[in-house]
This record gives C-alpha cells, structure tokens and sequence, in this order.
C-alpha cells in the first residue's frame, strides 16, 4: 500500500514503524489496534481489530422469541438491558403489540439511569486515568486542593482534611508497593497535563464514583430485579404497581426512585460536570481525535415521550443522520430500508457468497472464516501484525447508504445541536464558553469525552421529567404495565419481522428479527460498537476508531497514553460489536421445551 | 490451602537474595518518581503485611461479573481492591495496555510463583484452534493455562466460568468450555449465577482472606454458604405457592398482590442461589420480587432448560429439602385447604401440558 487516500478522506501510509497494542484494556471485551508511526510519531495508519466471537445469533435460531431479549441482553453487562429493549422493542414491532404508557416510561427510566451510571463510570473508571496522573496525586497540596475544589463546585466533600485523608491513603496504597490495576502504568509522562491538586481532586472522585454509581442502578432493582441484568418482558414490563395492595412497586419504591434521581442529578452536576470541565481546560490544546466526527455521524433517536410513537417528534433525543458535515440537513433514516444500513464483511473474519456487496440486516448472513492475509506476519495462532489488505476483525463494517458513520454521544448531540434542540444546544454553547472554544472543537477526542458528560447530566433531569409524567398517568388511574393481549403464540401471524432501535449508550443500536411459525427463524444485531470499531469496507472505507486515531502524535512510541485516550473516548464495548446469524448455516439442534 | 505469604518469603522461597529484593523495592520506588526513603517503607510493606495478588482474566464474556464485582456494598469494591487483595491484572479495569499490561502477568508468575488467585471470568472457546478469544495475537486459553499453571487456586465467576452459560448454549458455535473443563490440576471454586450477587462476590474473597482457606464446598464445587438452597426454598412469595395463589398473567390481580410466579415460567423451585436471602444490590430486591419469574441463571445449562415462561414440572430434586411441590403444598395447607391445593397443583400440571403441547407443535 504505502501511501492512499480512503473514499471518505483520509490520508494512509503503512511505510513507517508498526505498533501494536493488544490488549487495550479499561473498556469491555477484547480489541487489537496496530498503527504506523512516521519518523516524528505521528500516526498514518491504524489498524482496529475485533479479537472475540460468541455466536449469540446462531444460539437464538429456533427459539421462543419472547425468551429472546434473556439471550441477548448477555451480548453486554456493561451496557446492560439495552440489548433486552431493543429485542422486545423488536418481537413488539413484528408481533404488532402496543405497550402501555407506565411501560413505556419505566423503560425511558430504566435507560436514562443506565446513560447515567454508564456514563459516569466511563469518565472515571474507564477513561479518566488517560488524563488524570494518579502518582502526582502525592504531590499535591490538601488545602490548595479544597480551594480548587470549592472554586468549581459546591459538592460538599470538599475540606482540606477529606483531601488529606485521601491523600494519605494512596499514600499507604503506593508505599505497600503494591500497585495493582495501577502497576506498570505511564505515570510521569510528559503527556500528562494536570497539576497535582487536580489530579488529587480526581482521585478523590475516582473513588467516591465507584461508590456512589451503586445507588443508581437501584433503579433496575426496583422495577427489573437487580443490576446487572434486569429483567424485561415482551409487551412492557414485569412489574406490576400495587398502590393499595401488598405485592407490587408501592409509594416506598417509588420514592426511592425519587431519591435516586435527586441524588443522581446532584452528582453529576456537582462532581462529574465540574471535573470534566477542569480537565479539559488544561488539555484544550490536545485538539486530536476528531476521525469521521466531522464527516458522518448517525442516531436513532430515542426516549419515546409517548408510547408506541416512533417519529422523531416524539423523541426526547431525536436522532437522524449528518453526512460530509454538513450540519444544515440532518437525513431522515429508516432502519426498514434495505438500501439504507447494510453490512459489509471483506475485512471481515466472515464470509458471503459475493463479498463486493452489503446485507440488509434482515437479510443478514454470517458464516465465520477467521483467515490471516498474506502480509500477515506470525502464524494463525500467534499474530505478530494483522494484514489490514485482507480480513483482520471479528467485527463487521456496517454502513448507511455506503457512509461509514461514527455513533454514540458525540453523534447524538451534534445531530441534536444541528436538529435546533434548545436544551442541547444551550449546554452545548455554555460548555464551549466556559473552555473558550469554537463549536470546531467538538470534534476531536475531547468533544467526545465532553459529549458524554453532558448527556450524562441531561439524562439525570430527564429522569426527572419522565418519573413526573409516569406519576401524572398513575395519578390520572393509569396502572397498566404490561398488555398480554398477543402473549399466547396462537394470536401470532405465521410470519413476521421486526426491528427494534435503541440509543444505547455507545450510540446506535438496532436488533432485526423474523418469526416464522411462532419460532426465532433469523435474528441480528448492529451494535453501536460495530460501527465504531468498523474495519475497512469493499469500497476501502475506513471505520471511526480507525479514522480517529490517524494524525495523532505519540509523545513515546512505546507507551501507548494518546491511543488509549482516542479509544477510550468511544467507550468500546467488543463483546457486544461481534456477532453472527447464518440463516444457511449450521441447523440448530431441537430446542426441547419441557 | 495456605493463601497468605509476604512477597518477601516469596521471593526468598525462589532464591532470591535480600540484597536483590532491596535493590527491587529502589526501582520500584524509582520506577514511581519516588526518593531512597521510599524504597524503604516498600520493602517494610512487601515483607509483613503483602495483599494477596489476584490475576482477573476475561475470555468469552459480557462482562457482568466486574459490573456485578463493582456494585458490593460491604464490602466495597474499592475497599477490596485497595485494602484488601493487590489486583494486579484485569483488563476491565487496568490502567496500563498492550505489552506493558502483559508484562504483568510474567512479572506475576516470577514473584509470586504458587501464591497469587487466578480469577476466571467468561471461557475459553476452542474451535478455531480458540482462536474465537484472541489475546496478545494468541487463543485466550494459552493464557489461561499458562496463568492456571502458576496460581495457586482458581475462582471461578459467574456461569460463563462455571458452566459455559449462553455462549455454550445449543449449538454453541465456538466450542466454549467452563474452566474446569480445562484446568484440571488446581482447586477451582465456582460462583456460578449470571451475573452473581455482589456480596456473595465480595463475601468469597473475603472469607479466603479470612480464614486463609476456600469456604466449605459442595459436590458441584460451589461454596454451601451461598448456594445450598433453592430460591424456592426462602422465597417470600412462598406461602402463595403453598395456598395455591398464583399469577396467571403479568400484570394480573394476582401480580398486583404478589402471588406465586411458578405458572409464569419461575425457576426458583430448581435453582440454587442466594437471591432470596442475600438479595440484589445491597438487599433491595431480587427478580421475583421485582414480578418477574428466576431464569435460573446459576444453574448449569439454563439456556436449555426450555422457555423462561413454562412452568417446571418435575420438582423433585435429588438431595434436596422436599419431595415434589404439590405435596408439600398439601401438607402445608393442612386438611382445609388440601382441595385448594390440589386444585393449584392440578391446575399447574394441565397448564404445563398445555403449553408443552404448543411448543412441541412448533418444533
């Protein structure tokens, strides 16, 4: 190859030093990235690999379609229950069943308080560490950290003496020598900014995050069981409320629903928000990142305000699609369409009968063929470097109309910001004020990092305004939670297919199904990952994480901080990207019912 | 099963001289930016009170186990991993990447050679010459073995782990394996569930770092304390099972009153675990509280036990506290109530039927 320009603009040279870095570690599964340095450090080609397969479509093929959102709801723990919704949404939509209004808003709940907590763990758990020096935290000046603090926010665990007391324990952590998750890291490099109070302040949050994201999946407990791994049911929700009887959600529950969300919003408002925020201002000149952002960016829209109403107008997040960044026309998408999303799998650990075209999901066929291309270098059970001119990823590239497209909370903001939504656009252009930064820097690393944050914080006060509305209708006599009308599979046509869309938190998430004679005939799932972590296409495409990457210099050729924090700003979720349905394929063994 | 040791003892265990243990706590201390004082207080700390090295590996999975690991309330999760084991590796979690978190894992067998707990979440395909988890270019289960090789004991989390759970489910295209499949010379405790309850996460690591031992086992090699009742056996919707009360429909009367879920699919009656007495997230609730039928998640193949709403029908479980169900709901419900319960039970059986005759027709 050498030196190529990709259809959708990108510049590739593969002639300098390869760098491998495998595993990357603080996101979910299994990822390979391998790029190419020029003689300054700069990256100009990048290489995403998927490293797992499960097969989870191939397992659902024969089965009951109401059991269906159990399987694949163990696509992702992280992302729990967005897999679940978009399954029920999906056996809902081919079956023709209408949920009742309480579902639908116990649903919106149960999602906002997973963006919330899914967020909020990400920032700190999963991504701060690739700003945020945790041996630097020693350095720091208690009382010059409470200053900080308090100058940025009014969260009350803000003394000298807190700080101090944390201090002293990652103190008492570092001197036992012991380091565990935080040995063998890339303390000390130049790449990190943060003076020491801050990184103080952050690790402090680190710890009262890990503590607090508890609380917030108490509302999966409430209304689906316990987290991770809620339960769902097919026509709404498996709750029952029992206002004047003993057995169901009661006024206690729902007040901790209440009490959850005040506590949330407090949070996020109070720690995270003002965290994100110092942080970025001093890496404002760390501009890299920015990948297809510019360009393609694609969402559902999600949170019906009422049930059963899939327009845009209905959403709380309206989504749609931006193509060559051009922010003046947001694209209608139908998720219907088989022209629209297809699936395409020439660099894909899989096969089709004729791989120069894409499949509709509907019409999805993947047979596994794990291949290493001629300039691999290794042998099949040892890969030294990948061969990016052949097939190299257990993820397939999706594309929307021949776009690939970056998803998740960047995307669904700046289509939202273009779409005139006022909320999001007033924290959008307050967060840009406060950094000093034009709407540009959006796209980049940052304005990924920056987008979740927001929405983590918008999520939290819509939880707020859809627990208000499910009030109102319990209020106005409404208790309903499920509609069984169409549960016995003798009220199901012979034939059906459905779709169910969701914003999960990574960003787009779409599962297709098709019934026949009351059995699961094919199933499939495009996840917010397997656009993300998208491999090259027919055309030579190439996909976000790929995009982002290149152009983006490496302080150490050796110490990979500057791909980890481009990555982590997608929050990768691998188990969930890798997938496979092979409706030609391997015959299931007879499902036995007892 | 001795799990504590200081790193000192270790290393002197494998020849290494206190001179060379001196000289690895100054660049340990140097590694870290830190002065010679410092080198001091690491060596004082690696030779009396070591944290026991844990190794959390993670192959075929969803990840549901750190996420589960990470919701315990006492104790928490930060607590365990900064006071109370020295989780050295786990992907999920790490800071480092690519060679350097690699670099770990030898650094690990070198050090703490016999001493260090493996922990196993998710499994190791084997088709494709198991190249269905790829790690580092190499099948996950090289990894495993070779960590398995050098722990000194394996926990097992979750049902991935323990049982192969839903990627092992018909026909399980990858040929995934639960550990003990694979690792047969190591004692392996399994904390089957998917995922399993926090606590009785936090509550098995804390009871090996307690009492320096596994807790007592049973025959399937899970810990008695957790996981010798059936959810059935505690359950609180229990006394309606007895009196023949039970939910017929979601979202019925008798699901606004919190009768029995059994004729809507629940698998308490055959599953073993914890959630009707622990509970979930810090004891808030459990599914069947919450109204919706146990999938039996902690049972061995539960993903081919037939629809999570068909009703079990045989409950006469080998070894356990009871015989059959109607019985015990005759006995309890005393001679009044016999023709209540008979009536239950009946009335559960032809529904069974029923609905076995509607599936099979679809097969």
């Amino acid at each position: 190859m050498s030196e190529t320009v990709t259809p959708n603009g990108f510049r590739l040279d593969d002639s300098g030093q390869r760098v491998v870095v495998d595993p990357i570690c603080r996101i979910e599964g299994h990822l390979r990235i391998e790029v190419n340095l020029d003689d300054s450090n700069v990256i100009q080609n990048a290489v995403s690999t998927g490293n797992m397969w499960r097969g989870l479509e191939v397992i659902l093929k024969g089965r009951d379609p109401r059991d269906a959102w159990a399987f694949v709801e163990r696509i992702c723990g992280v992302c729990t229950g967005v897999h679940a919704l978009s399954s029920v949404r999906a056996v809902e939509d081919a079956l023709g069943i209408q949920i009742p209004e309480n579902a639908n808003h116990i649903r919106n709940l149960m999602m906002l308080a997973q963006y919330t907590q899914d967020h909020l763990v990400h920032f700190y758990h999963l991504h701060a560490l690739d700003w945020v020096d945790v041996v630097s935290a020693l350095d720091a000046d208690p009382k010059a950290t409470s200053v900080l603090m308090q100058s940025i926010s009014s969260w009350p665990k803000s003394s000298p003496g807190y700080f101090r007391d944390i201090q002293a324990r990652v103190k008492r952590f570092v001197e036992s020598g012991q380091l565990g998750p935080f040995s063998n890291a890339y303390w000390g490099s130049p790449a990190y900014k943060l003076p020491a109070e801050a990184n103080l302040m952050a690790v402090a949050h680190y710890l009262e995050a890990l503590d607090f994201q508890r609380e917030i999946v108490k509302i999966h407990t409430i209304f689906g069981g316990r987290n991770p791994h809620p339960n769902w049911l097919v026509g709404g929700m498996p709750c029952s409320f029992s206002l004047n009887e003993t057995g169901g959600i009661n006024m206690e529950w729902l007040n901790l629903v209440s009490s959850i969300i005040d506590r949330s919003i407090e949070f996020i408002d109070q720690v995270y928000i003002p965290d994100l925020k110092a942080i970025a201002s001093f890496y404002t000149e760390w501009t890299y990142g920015g990948g297809l952002s510019s360009k393609n960016l694609l969402s559902y829209g999600d949170f019906p305000n009422v049930a059963n109403d899939w327009s845009q107008e209905n959403m709380l997040l309206p989504g749609g699609a931006i193509i060559g960044g051009d922010l003046s026309t947001v694209h209608e998408v139908d998720v219907r369409d088989p022209e629209q999303i297809q699936e395409f799998v020439n660099h894909s650990w899989y096969t089709y009968p004729d791989e120069s075209k894409g499949l509709h999901p509907w019409d999805g066929i993947t047979e596994p063929r794990f291949e290493l291309g001629p300039n691999a270098k290794g042998t099949k059970t040892n890969i030294e470097q990948l061969d990016e001119g052949a097939k190299y990823s257990f993820v397939k590239a999706p594309r929307w109309r021949g776009h690939a497209m970056e998803v998740g909370p960047l995307a669904r903001y700046v289509i939202a910001y273009a779409r005139g939504e006022e909320e999001i656009k007033a924290q959008v252009d307050g967060l840009l004020r406060d950094l000093g930064l034009p709407l540009e820097a959006l796209f980049s690393t940052l304005g990924r990092t920056a987008a979740r944050g927001l929405e983590c914080s918008w999520a939290a006060h819509k939880m707020r305004t859809v627990f208000d509305n499910m009030m109102a209708n319990l209020k106005a006599g409404d208790t309903a939670t499920a509609n069984m009308d169409n549960w016995e599979p003798d009220t199901w046509p012979a034939e059906a297919r459905g779709v169910g869309p969701v914003e999960a938190p990574r960003g787009a998430l779409g599962h297709w199904i098709h019934v026949k004679d009351t059995r699961i005939e094919n199933y499939q799932a495009v996840v917010p990952t397997t656009w993300n972590a998208s491999p090259r296409d027919p055309e030579g495409n190439i996909g976000a994480y790929e995009a982002a990457l290149l152009g983006t210099p490496m302080a150490n050729a050796d110490q990979p901080l500057e791909i980890l924090r481009t990555l982590h700003s997608f929050d990768p979720c691998l188990a969930c990207s890798t997938h496979v349905m092979s409706p030609d394929g391997e015959e299931l063994a007879t499902v036995k019912v007892r | 099963m001795s799990i504590q040791q200081t790193f000192y003892e270790a290393m002197r265990e494998h020849g290494i001289t206190r001179r060379s243990f001196l000289k690895f706590c100054s660049l340990t201390a140097a590694g870290l930016g830190m002065g010679p004082e410092f080198a001091g207080k690491i060596a004082h700390a690696l030779e009396t009170k070591p944290r026991t090295p844990v190794i959390w590996l993670h192959g075929l999975e969803c990840t549901c186990c750190t996420e589960s690991f990470i919701r315990s309330g006492h104790p928490l999760a930060a607590d365990v991993i900064l006071s109370m084991i020295s989780l050295d590796y786990d992907d999920t979690i790490m800071a480092a990447a690519g060679h350097q978190a690699e670099e770990i894992l030898e650094q690990t067998v070198e050090k703490y050679d016999g001493n260090f707990i493996l922990a196993c979440e998710g499994n190791p395909p084997l088709n494709e010459d198991g190249m269905y988890c790829i790690q580092a270019g190499k099948p996950y289960i090289e990894k495993l073995r070779h960590m398995a090789d050098h722990c000194k004991a394996i926990i097992a989390w979750g049902s991935c782990a323990s049982w192969g759970c839903v990627q092992a489910a018909k026909p399980n295209p990858t040929r995934a394996v639960p550990i003990h499949k694979v690792i047969t010379d190591k004692p392996i405790i399994k904390v089957p569930g998917c995922p399993p309850i926090a606590e009785v996460m936090t509550g098995v690591i804390t009871y090996m770092l307690t009492f320096d031992r596994f807790p007592e086992l049973d025959r399937q090699g899970r810990p008695k304390m957790f996981y010798s009742q059936r959810l059935h056996d505690k359950c609180y919707r229990r006394p309606h099972f007895d009196a023949g009360q039970f939910v017929e429909r979601f979202d019925d009367e008798g699901a606004r009153k919190g009768y029995c879920l059994y004729k809507v699919g629940c698998k308490g009656p055959t599953t073993y675990n914890a959630c009707s007495t622990v509970e979930w997230n810090g004891g808030l609730s459990w599914p069947v509280k919450s109204g919706h039928g146990c999938l039996g998640c902690a049972e061995d193949n539960f993903w081919d036990r037939g629809s999570f709403y068909s009703a079990v029908t045989n409950l006469n479980v080998p070894g356990g506290v009871e015989a059959t169900a109607d019985k015990v709901g005759a006995v309890l419900a005393g001679a009044a109530a016999v023709g209540v319960a008979a009536h239950a039970a009946a009335s559960v059986i032809s529904h069974t039927k029923d609905s076995n005759k509607g599936d099979s027709s679809h097969e």
